[in-house]
Parts: structure tokens; sequence; C-alpha cells
């Protein structure tokens, strides 16, 4: 079959099939464990120098925020960074532990571009950008974990994204059409933040599912941080809530609290100050650098961080939060 | 008409807000298309339905969410699934209008957000395509949302991060794009355009009050197609300042 066009874009993490079947075979339990441990022992276990990693959901959206901390003061470097983010990846940025970047957004949002971003792409600190649009990245992920070596799609067609990409655009052998093919993209190591799970690693969240579905089924090693651990018998009256099962699961951390400043849907508010915060600080170097000092370096945990955050300023996020009525 | 002065971004939200058709369904970015949907919904489209790409669909707009994924888009709304449901959606043509922004459009209303010079050694590295590609391949028509001056609407853009119509008449579909799909209108802080049909390059529609079309053609990079006759946008109304300044961004993050 004749390839038409193929992205420019690095492959950043090549995939092998029946290589990931075979570390879905042997390297992930289906026994009933106890997976429960700190950030400081999940990050140092399973995140390390040079290892594709992503985050779920969204830098101030059920974000996991004490994990992404916890990289940052333990220092994993050259990390190969997929995907999106705010908070989270900014972090990593400003702290220079990003070497490669498979991106499709990393910015501020409401308050405009990441100064971190910028500061470490254009002084080439991050050596590549491989682009891709969201639909792309998660569709990537997806065909991971559908076990299907990659996915077609009509997105970035006749772009630029696409000529930067590592996508190949080819015939569709059943109609003539132009179609571009997505690799499948499995990550060394994904962390995900979510409301509830039980000790073995079963997981439940409240509102819009993000990509947590796909980025659970496409990595080698899941971190997962929730707001509550639960009983098991609590998570079996409501089986149809469970979107990550226990054996997807290498890591259960407790981190109430864990996507401050960002928002946990239902249960606390944005800390607008708290994100403006970084926003401010980030725009220079030494202002990052004071930031990090502050909220990461200075304190040794999350309990620790939320302490100096407070327990007032907390609750004003509780007062926040989206209700349902 | 308003006696009631208003700002350039207000001026420009009621113009795209008043694109919204009612019961329809529109992909929504972060920033000025979030205030034109909420401003849309209140007034001429009470039964729009606005998909934020992260799984919020239908949400019933009451405080303006910040960001993409936050609980706001999804509040009071008809589902709150994941990204691959929006985006499948979209791609099987169930989105009808997608609402953009970037830091440059050309004449065939292609947009950059990704670098400024040269990609792998930019002088400015912007956020990314975001669902911004996904948004500009797959619903039927889009709407960018634009700040107007000669460095955001050039006659090339440092980097195609959003398809417009590429390269003109026809260049979408044999890029294998979705056919029918396209530009329809962008907005900015001086003018609204739509694109001429057999070029597909962009045309000066309406000017806003107070603009000529003189300023407009000096504020744009390229050679704007003119018609022989170019209306003047309505100014923002009296209540329409009132939802936006009260209701719509009491907190004035935009307006």
């Amino acid at each position: 079959m004749d390839i038409l066009q193929s992205g420019a874009g690095e492959l950043i993490q090549p995939f092998d099939l029946d290589e990931f079947r075979e570390w879905n075979r042997t390297q992930k339990s289906r026994k009933l464990v106890d997976k429960r441990m700190s950030e400081q022992e999940a990050v140092s276990q399973f995140v390390y120098d040079g290892c594709y990693i992503g985050t779920e959901l969204y830098g101030t959206v059920r974000a996991p925020m004490s994990l992404a901390r916890e990289v940052v003061r333990q220092s994993k470097k050259d990390l190969r960074v997929c995907g999106q983010g705010v908070l989270e990846l900014d972090l990593w940025l400003a702290a220079g532990l990003v070497k490669k970047l498979d991106i499709t957004y990393i910015g501020l949002e409401v308050y405009g571009t990441s100064s971190a971003l910028r500061r470490a792409v254009e002084s080439g600190q991050v050596e590549k950008c491989v682009e891709w649009s969201n639909g792309a990245i998660t569709w990537r992920m997806k065909a991971a974990a559908m076990g299907v070596p990659f996915l077609p799609t009509r997105s970035m067609l006749g772009t630029d994204t696409l000529a930067y990409s590592a996508a190949k655009v080819i015939e569709d052998p059943f109609t003539g059409a132009k179609v571009a093919l997505l690799p499948a993209l499995v990550l060394d190591v994904a962390l995900i933040h979510v409301h509830r799970a039980d000790k073995y690693g079963n997981c439940q969240i409240e509102g819009i599912s993000g990509f947590a579905v796909e980025m659970s089924r496409a990595c080698k090693r899941l971190i997962v941080s929730a707001e509550e651990i639960i009983p098991t018998e609590e998570i079996r009256k409501y089986p149809d809530r469970t979107i990550i099962p226990y054996y997807l699961v290498d890591a259960v951390v407790h981190a109430p609290y864990g996507s401050y400043p960002g928002e946990m849907a239902y249960l606390y508010g944005r800390d607008e100050p708290g994100i403006k915060e970084w926003v401010d600080m980030s725009k220079t170097a030494a202002g990052a650098q004071e930031y990090l000092d502050k909220y990461v370096h200075g304190v040794k945990n999350h309990a620790e961080y939320l302490e100096l955050i407070g327990k007032e300023r907390l609750q004003s996020c509780v007062e926040l939060r989206e209700r349902r009525e | 008409m308003s006696e009631q002065t208003y700002s350039k971004n207000e001026l420009m939200i009621c113009v795209a807000a008043r694109l919204f058709e009612d019961s329809t369904t529109c992909f929504i970015g972060t920033g000025i298309p979030m205030l034109a949907a909420m401003l849309a919904a209140k007034t001429t489209a009470p039964n729009l339905v606005p998909v934020f790409e992260f799984g919020g669909t239908g949400a019933i707009m009451e405080e303006l969410p910040r960001a993409v994924g936050e609980a706001r888009t999804w509040h009071k709304g008809i589902s709150a699934l994941g990204i691959c449901d929006t985006m499948e959606t979209a791609q099987r043509g169930f989105i009808d209008y997608g609402f953009l922004g970037g830091a440059q459009i050309d004449p065939y209303g292609n947009l950059n957000s990704i670098t400024i010079g040269e990609h792998d050694h930019p002088k400015a590295r912007l956020p990314g395509s975001g669902g911004g590609n996904d948004v500009g391949s797959h619903c039927w028509q889009t709407v960018a949302i634009m700040q107007h001056d000669a460095r955001r609407f050039v006659p090339k853009t440092d980097f195609v991060t959003t398809p417009g119509y590429l390269t003109g008449p026809g260049a979408r579909e044999a890029a294998g794009l979705p056919r029918g799909t396209g530009p329809a209108y962008v907005v900015s802080t001086l003018a609204l355009m739509d694109f001429d049909p057999s070029s597909k390059r962009m045309r000066l529609k309406a000017t806003h009050p107070g603009v000529s079309v003189e300023e407009v053609v000096a504020a744009t990079g390229f050679e704007l197609v003119l018609p022989e006759s170019v209306e003047v946008t309505e100014p923002p109304s009296a209540e329409e300042l009132r939802l936006l300044r009260e209701e719509i961004d009491p907190e004035k993050l935009y307006v």
C-alpha cells in the first residue's frame, strides 16, 4: 500500500502490539492486593528518568496535582511527556524535567499562553515537539486500548499539524479516500486522579470522564490518586460507575484535595487566586523557581502542602463546588 | 440604536452571538466563544446545544466556564461523557458549528495556534492545536473569532494548525477532509467577514459601527474580497450589554 504522506515528527514511543500484550499478561497482576501507598512511594517506584509519561484530566480539572508535585520533588529527569495540560505540565516544564513532547495543548486557558512552555521550548531545553490534536492523541490511546496498531481518522488532514506529527496518510483500501493513520500510543506511566477508589484500584469518577478510560488502558504503569478510599463493597454496589478496574492499576494514593488548586466536580471548585499565583509567578524563570521552592520543595509531602494552603482556604473552595440541584 | 458605549470585545462577542442558530449543536472553545455562546443562549438561541471537548454536552451555562473541562461545561447538562464521545460525534457529522480562535488567520481561514517562526526553532511557542484542528476538520461550519490587525490577518500563517479552505476551492476535499465543511464566518474587532463561494477567500461582509472599509483593509495583511455593498453590524443593545456585564462576565475577565 502506498503511503501518501508521512508526518516528519518523531514517533516518540514506538508501539509493539505483542510486547504490550505480553506485558499485560506477565506484569499486570490479576490478584486482589492492597496497592495503597504514598505519593513519595508511588513516584519513586514507578516514575523513572526518561520515561514516557502522561497525566489526566487537565491542570485545573480533576488533575493529579499531588503526584505532579511529587515528580518535581523527586526531580525525575528527561521525561518524554504526552498530551495536554495546564498547571501540572507547567510545573514539570518550569523545573526543567521535560525532554520531548507529544503536544496537543499546554496553556493557561483563560489566562493565556504558558510562559513555562515558551521558555522551555524557545530555549531548546525541550528538544522535540511532535504535534497532535486533542482528538488524535486520545484516539492514539484508544487504539492501544483496543489492542490494535493504529486508528484511522480525518483529523489533521491537509495541515502542518499532520506534517509535524508522526501520523501517516494513506488511501483507504475500501473507498480510495485519503485517511490519516494514528499510531497506537502506550505510556510507560500514567497519572490519573479520581473521586474514589478501593485499596485494590477500582476507580469511580463523577462528571466527565475526559480520557481516563483510554489512558488507563494505554499504559504500562498506572498511578491513581483518589479523593477518597472506599470499601470494595461500596464499589460493588455501583459497578456501572467503575471505569477503571483494579487490574489496570499499580498504585493507589489517597490524596484529598489532590486536584487543588484545580477543581474536583461536586467536591471543591477552583481556587482562582491560587491558579493566578502560578500564572503571575511563572512569567519569569526566577518567579517560577520561587513558586516551586515554596509549594513543592518547601514541603515534604501532600499533607504538608495542604497545611501550607490552610483549612480555611480549602473550605472556601468546597463552598464553590458544583452542586447537583 | 443604543446610546451606550461599549468595548471592541463586547461588540465582537455580540456579533458572534447572533451567528448561533437555535437548536443547533456547537463546539465551543475556551474564551470569547464561551461568552458568545452564553449570550446566544440567553437571547436568540435558547435551545443551543453547546458541546465542550472533554465531554460536556448541552450545559445550561449559568456561569462562565474558565476551562473546557470544568463542571460548568456540563452544569445541568444532557450528558457528561468523555473526549472520544464529543470528537467522534463531530467526526460523524453531528456538530453543526465550531467556534475557534487563533494567533493568525490567512485568506482561506486557515488558523495558527502552534508556533510563530520556524516550528523547530520558534520565535514564539503557542499552546498547540488542542481540539482546534478536530473542530476545524469535522464541524459542518466554523466561525473564527479574532482581534483584527495585520500581524494576525496574514497572507500565509507561519503554521497551519487548523484547516480552513487550505489552498482554495476543492483543497479540503482533495486532502480527505469531510465534504461540505469549512469556515463560514470570521468575527473580528473591526468587522464581520464571510467567504467568497467561488474563490473561498475571505470577504468583507459588514464593518462594525464607526469603522470604515479602509480601516479594515489597512488592518488586513492580505487582499480582502470586497463586495459591491458592505453592511454595517448592529451595535450591542442595552440588553445584550447588561447580560454580558451583569450575568455572563461579572468578574470582567473579557468585557
